[in-house]
């Protein structure tokens, strides 16, 4: 049986991964659950484009501040260590490649890295916050996807996004319910896959040719951290 | 004596030429933090039509600056993220094509107004690139990178939320309430600041912005 990951083991994996020291930027939505995985012995600052580093975690009922929030407006806390600065300064810091990791959700990921997730059809205007500037300026971007494939079925790993771009070729890795996979020049590699799953399934799961790394290991819902 | 403190909401608005019809206003603010709600509202009561009004949100609920969008005070929208929770009156104002939308990715917004402020016209961000919020602009290969040409934003009025000032017009900001204030009030003809609380002097090194910046100021209280 596949043994699918939830969005909270996702978001536990995707917190290993992350280097002690990293400086790193969590979209809203799903992404921000990375935040509620701290990992023992190991120290990162997270960065909210609105102003504000060493972002920590939600304050207890009553103790909201509304001048104190991050990029989904909701209200945060700030850790030793943080700062504010204005809008200028935290784009500079993004742009100018300060961000270690900028972790964000997708609608679209293709295998050459291009990204579309900021604008799907219909009546609503689009908003793009500042998702363009983030996938530009990191040097590393993750994306979270809550399952691999859409609820209609749709891949949403594809040789090609018919979504409006984000950007272009610049997503490094992505984290889903059944896979990790690497975009590389040699196209996309799979290095963790849940257990249950066949190869020939995550394929048939894939709009673009997976590779599968020689060392690819075993992800396991309930050891993720 | 420079004394750029008025006593009143009406007082910061009197005798301002550059607020007029068609002007183009910044608005402070990111969600519901550091938006000068008393500003906008004293706007609001002026009438004004068709104004370009650049925030990085569309407003929500019905106060602050969806008051002056439900108003019909607003011809066009600048922002990066209009659709936040509770932004029912844009969103009915733009199904209904009654207003404009220019959106523009936000770390561009923040340095278009920048850069109005700096006095640099345009400038060349990655931002964007191969997406279609560059269709159209002008773009050039910088060290075997693409780049966007982004040109500056100048603003009649820049309206803006403060903690404190000195009567020389010296700001801080509260927490992430900073966001956007600092830069909109350099990039504005006439820069309008409501503040929490007026005091004796700023501490030079604790200045946020510099008095140079600001036209008016009005003491509004604590939230």
């Amino acid at each position: 049986m596949v043994q699918a990951l939830s969005s909270e083991d996702i978001a536990r994996r995707v917190a290993r991964d992350i280097p002690n020291g990293a400086y790193v930027n969590l979209g809203i939505g799903m992404p921000m659950l990375v935040a509620d995985y701290p990992v023992p012995g190991r120290e990162f600052v997270l960065h909210s484009e609105n102003g504000l580093l060493g972002m920590g975690p939600a304050p207890a009922t009553g103790d909201e501040d509304m001048d104190l929030i991050n990029a989904g407006k909701q209200p945060v806390t700030i850790l030793p260590g943080g700062s504010y600065f204005h809008h200028a300064d935290s784009f500079a810091m993004i742009r100018g490649g300060h961000i270690d990791i900028s972790i964000l959700g997708a609608y679209q990921v293709a295998a050459n890295g291009d990204l579309a997730n900021w604008a799907l059809p219909g009546p609503k205007p689009p908003a793009v916050g500042g998702a363009m500037d983030l996938v530009a300026g990191a040097r590393q971007v993750w994306v979270m996807l809550s399952t691999h494939v859409a609820k209609d079925g749709a891949h949403k790993i594809v040789q090609r996004c018919d979504l409006p771009l984000t950007g272009l070729a610049c997503v490094h890795r992505v984290y889903s319910d059944l896979a990790v996979i690497d975009i590389t020049p040699r196209g996309l590699v799979v290095t963790d896959m849940v257990t249950g799953l066949r190869a020939e399934q995550l394929q048939a799961r894939t709009g673009a040719p997976l590779v599968f790394a020689e060392s690819c290991r075993t992800l396991f819902a309930d050891q993720a951290a | 004596m420079i004394d750029k403190r008025v006593s009143s909401l009406a007082d910061m608005v009197a005798d301002c030429p550059d607020l007029r019809d068609g002007a183009i206003v910044l608005v402070g603010g990111f969600g519901d933090a550091g938006v000068p709600d008393k500003l906008i509202e004293t706007i609001r009561c002026l009438g004004l039509r068709n104004l370009t009004v650049v925030s990085n949100n569309a407003g929500s609920g019905d106060y602050g600056l969806a008051t002056l969008l439900k108003a019909g005070c607003v011809g066009k929208m600048v922002c990066s993220f209009p659709r936040s929770a509770g932004s029912i009156i844009f969103e009915e104002l733009y199904a209904a094509g009654k207003i404009e939308l220019e959106i523009v990715p936000q770390g561009t917004l923040a340095e278009r107004i920048r850069a109005g402020g700096a006095g640099i016209p345009a400038f060349y961000t990655a931002t964007g690139y191969g997406t279609p919020l560059a269709v159209g602009k002008e773009t050039r290969e910088f060290d075997g990178r693409h780049y966007v040409m982004e040109r500056a934003i100048r603003a009649d009025v820049a309206l803006i939320h403060a903690r404190t000032a000195d009567r020389w017009g010296n700001l801080t900001y509260p927490k992430t309430a900073r966001n956007f204030n600092p830069i909109m009030a350099m990039a504005a003809a006439t820069t309008l600041a409501e503040v929490r609380r007026f005091v004796d002097n700023v501490a030079p090194e604790e200045v946020v912005t510099p008095g140079i910046f600001v036209t008016r100021m009005v003491e509004i209280g604590e939230r």
